[in-house]
């Protein structure tokens, strides 16, 4: 149960949220709550082809439709200069299609009209005149060299992207060469969507009297976005503002630009009022951006009593049409390098090829640290074959490679260096509290009886919260984040962050690091995220990086305003600044406690009562680089009992044990991974974005892309363990996407447990019911 | 078409072009911006309000059908500056994130709460099987409905008590 917000030393406590009174009321303000007078609203036309030639575009019975005011196509885009646009990867992505399009639901032209029907019922005027071409939707066949050529534009003549490589090549084949064991497996990690439950959107407000661009956008980047709004429009960057309302779910969906936003601008400019887009679910699930979509192949080579010695990855990523991966400019295959996961590896090497298809753009970072979840789900799940080809105990296997304690810094073979961990205490936490030694009696029993029960589990370690600015950038803008902190007269204290949150209570657990700082409860600290004019700039909030960069800002901020008010507080006890001792809650004079003044004091006389030589008022910004990124970790473990007659897959129980570091808020924390696991219970058991042979999107709304009810999902249990950063100032690690990043692989590998009887060693998710039927029809399995 | 509803406990009058949807007249013409709209294949139950006292998803009803009808949105479970229980429940439980979801998971969960008072974790996930949370994996907005159903039953306990006490009031 919550506690309430008034309490002095809110620091690891379940204090409730301060964002919930406005939305538990239903007045928050999201995206589509803003309208502003004389507004537009603008609808997109989409392409039915995933690839054909654009003859001819009519746009005449279009703008003749009642309430039309703009019709725009990629030809009115270029006279301004905006028909493409750059991606957060480095490639162009085109905002309305010119002279082809490259995938199904491709924007191709814009109608802005008075009403959201007016602006529909005249996007179906809109007659394009297409020239269907061969279409790629494999991206093995995409690079075969027949295949069609997807982007035209690129002075490369084939799909393939890039080629990416980690590791060592040499040692890993001389480990592999002399190695007794070896086991390969082929793993897809399917195309999955974030699809928050809010849409993206935004409303473009151009004021030409005053010169300014105001941009309502759910955005989880806004500083990112004017940036490449700017570079994109020209618009000059002072002169726009980003405001990021109240923002309803992102999880990697909300930090590209998208097409529309753009349409909505150069609307807004030509037409000098407000213009509004709003995206369907089926816009949001077939255009702006998926995650994953990796074809993996992974080798372990191990000693025979199951010591690892190397692994080999080769990958082929599907890009689609765009490079639009979101991930930092050295790494285009993200963070998949962590792949060597939580265990003591001598050498790996890792391969990623990116490859365009006639597909939407994409490879966002979903509730992930780009490519994270791949790379954990790779590495856990082949663990789990090693462990079945040695006959051994899945936990046991893990336990003897584990990274050990006293290893920590840690510095893996392809150039991480892990912070801390204690991945041995974790994991036999989660076996002890799982009784994982009765589950596996249980089984052996029921698997005398023929019944099918499976238990998995996950040791995953993750990598979060990018920069360092040496190593990350995006667009070139370096990865730090930043806090700026005021603290009025009364004591009353106002914070602003370069990052958004989208639901993860920033408001509240950011409030509590800034309150514990400085002696003061969590109602006397507001935040405040998301408007460009106001706060610092900040690279935004995904990839877990908010509590390990903004929280690093948001705590030295703090200390900064700490350090003048030690000054202030020794003019006011009339001693020298080394005799004041700060105690948590009040500076006093060291030895005489009860002589002592408060930030509330100290705030007041800022403004009042300044000693000479000291600059009024009290306030500070901080820009935090931070040192490393740290890495949060867990054991996850689920048990399933699968039905022989349907194959459909029960999860009986499922235990995340996690370790993000210090707690700032557990009841935060906790639902954090209730929702996270749900996630990757979702992808595990039903989520893929499959296409047929002519590009077809097959899942293209929530009645065939799903998403699990309260009906559908498990009851999860947690716990954790705190092992504390020792680089970041609060020794947090941050947790928002390691429930995701962890989970699939426990689930998969308790379907596989369960049916090992019959020689199953993997199976790829989504795992369908009618999967697991089939493999036990084909080993003769019938109820 | 003109149009009459009693929207949260007052009647407005309003002229709408027949396929307005109802999702779209309460957000745009009423300004009641609490029903959210979260899908386009009535699966997500983010729109979700009381129409004479049944949930329904309102993006899936025209205006014209609530024409002399009675429409209960989030705006309306707060009464006299007083969080209705459920509202409470939600956010004592740590029940939202985002809080997208919210207003539809409070009406099916009001709307739940009125047919069956005191339903079991199956029947509350039962009932709520029509709404979509991306955010909480549900478990948090199951213990709060089960929450405010005890804050509900105790509360009416006590005001039975009132009307004993005092005479019922002519309400
Ligand atoms: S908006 Fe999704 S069901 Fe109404
Ligand atoms: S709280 Fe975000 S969808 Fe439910």
């Amino acid at each position: 149960m919550a506690l309430r917000q008034t309490e002095l030393r809110p620091m690891g406590k379940p204090v409730g949220r301060k964002e919930d009174p406005r939305l538990i009321r239903g007045k928050g303000r999201y995206v589509d709550d803003v309208m502003l007078p004389n507004m537009l609203y603008l609808c997109l036309v989409r392409s039915p082809y995933a690839h054909a030639r654009i003859r001819r575009i009519d746009t005449s019975a279009a703008l003749a439709a009642p309430g039309v005011k703009l019709v725009l196509t990629g030809e009115d885009l270029a006279q301004m200069n905006i028909d493409w646009m750059p991606t957060l990867a480095g490639d162009r992505q085109m905002v309305l299609a010119r002279d082809k399009v490259l995938f199904q639901y491709q924007e191709v032209a814009a109608v802005v009209a008075e009403t959201r029907a007016q602006a529909e019922d005249a996007a179906q005027l809109i007659e394009v005149d297409y020239e269907p071409l061969p279409v790629v939707v494999d991206p093995f066949k995409a690079l075969e060299p027949d295949a069609p050529i997807v982007r035209e534009d690129r002075e490369q003549k084939s799909n393939h992207i890039w080629h990416w490589e980690a590791g060592d090549r040499e040692e890993t084949d001389a480990l592999f060469r002399e190695a007794p064991i070896v086991v390969k497996q082929q793993v897809r990690f399917p195309r999955v969507h974030p699809s928050p439950l809010e849409p993206c959107g935004c409303v473009a407000d151009y004021d030409s009297a005053r010169s300014k661009l105001t941009f309502y956008v759910t955005s989880q980047a806004p500083h990112v976005h004017r940036t490449v709004l700017a570079m994109v429009t020209g618009f000059p960057e002072h002169q726009i503002q980003v405001i990021s309302p109240d923002v309803g779910g992102g999880f990697g969906n909300k930090v590209p630009v998208y097409p529309g936003y753009v349409c909505a601008i150069a609307a807004s400019l030509k037409l000098g009022v407000p213009v509004k887009w709003i995206e369907t679910r089926t816009e949001n699930i077939t255009s702006t951006h998926f995650a994953r979509d990796f074809h993996m192949t992974a080798e372990i080579a191990a000693r025979e009593d199951g010591k690892v010695l190397a692994l080999r990855v080769k990958t082929i990523a599907d890009h689609g049409a765009f490079d639009a991966a979101a991930n930092p400019t050295k790494f285009p295959a993200g963070l998949f390098s962590i792949v060597t996961g939580s265990y003591d590896f001598k050498a790996a090497h890792v391969e990623v090829d990116g490859v365009f298809t006639n597909k939407p753009p994409g490879g966002v970072a979903y509730r992930c640290s780009f490519r994270v979840t791949e790379a954990s789900y790779l590495i856990e799940r082949t663990m789990d074959i090693l462990a079945r080809r040695l006959n051994m105990d899945p936990a046991e296997l893990r336990l003897r490679n584990f990274i050990r304690k006293e290893q920590f810094p840690y510095r893996s073979p392809t150039g991480w260096v892990y912070d801390s961990g204690d991945y041995e205490k974790t994991l036999k936490l989660a076996l002890e509290r799982i009784g994982y030694e009765e589950l596996r009696k249980e089984q052996a029993e029921k698997r005398a009886r023929g019944e099918l029960m499976g238990i998995g589990i996950s040791t995953f370690t993750e990598i979060v919260g990018a920069g360092p600015a040496h190593t990350f950038d995006i667009v070139g803008i370096k990865m730090f984040d930043s806090a700026q902190i005021r603290v009025h007269p009364t004591g009353k204290v106002i914070a602003r962050l370069g990052v958004r949150h989208q639901g993860q209570g920033h408001e509240t657990t950011f409030a509590q690091i800034i309150a514990e700082e400085l002696g003061l409860s969590v109602d006397d600290v507001l935040i405040e995220e998301g408007d460009t004019d106001t706060a610092p700039y900040g690279l935004g909030t995904y990839a877990s990086r908010s509590t390990p960069t903004a929280g690093g800002a948001a705590a030295l901020c703090a200390r900064r305003i700490r350090e003048k008010a030690r000054k202030i507080a020794s003019h006011l006890l009339e001693v020298s600044e080394d005799d004041v001792v700060w105690d948590g809650t009040a500076f006093s004079v060291k030895g005489l406690p009860g002589r002592s003044v408060t930030m509330k004091d100290v705030a007041f006389a800022a403004y009042t009562n300044v000693p000479e030589g000291i600059e009024p008022g009290l306030e500070a910004t901080y820009y935090y680089n931070p040192p490393n990124l740290t890495f949060p970790n867990g054991a996850y473990i689920a048990v399933v009992d699968i039905d022989k007659g349907t194959g459909a897959v029960k999860v009986r129980r499922f235990l995340a044990v996690d370790d993000c570091g210090n707690v700032i808020n557990p009841m935060i924390v906790e639902g954090q991974v209730h929702g996270g696991v749900t996630e990757g219970f979702a992808i595990a058991f039903m989520q893929d974005i499959p296409y047929d042979a002519d590009g077809n999107c097959l899942a293209p709304n929530w009645m065939d892309y799903l998403v699990p009810t309260a009906l559908d999902t498990p009851r999860w249990e947690t716990d954790r363990t705190v092992t504390p950063s020792p680089h970041h100032p609060i020794g947090a690690k941050g947790v928002g996407e390691s429930p995701n990043v962890g989970s699939p692989a426990a689930f998969v590998n308790a379907v596989v447990d369960a049916l090992a009887p019959l020689g199953v060693e993997h199976i790829d998710m989504p795992i369908y019911p009618w999967k697991v039927w089939r493999i036990l029809r084909e080993h003769g399995v019938t109820e | 078409m003109k149009i009459r509803v009693k929207v949260n406990g007052r009647w407005y009058e309003s002229d709408v072009e027949p396929r307005t949807l109802l999702a779209y007249w309460l957000r745009e013409d009423l300004k009641l911006t609490g029903t959210h709209i979260g899908c386009d294949t009535t699966s997500c139950g983010a729109c979700t309000v009381l129409l004479d006292g049944k949930a329904v998803k309102s993006c899936t009803v025209l205006a014209v059908q609530a024409n002399g009808r009675e429409v209960m949105t989030v705006e309306g479970l707060e009464r006299n500056g007083q969080l209705h229980p459920l509202q409470s429940a939600f956010w004592e439980c740590h029940a939202l994130q985002c809080g997208y979801c919210t207003p539809g998971m409070l009406m099916a969960s009001y709307a739940l709460l009125q047919e069956n008072p005191n339903p079991t974790e199956e029947e509350i996930r039962e009932g709520l099987s029509g709404n979509i949370c991306r955010c909480t994996g549900y478990m948090n907005i199951v213990k709060a409905v089960q929450t405010a159903a005890r804050k509900m039953s105790g509360e009416s306990q006590e005001a039975l008590e009132e009307v004993a006490a005092n005479g019922a009031s002519a309400d």
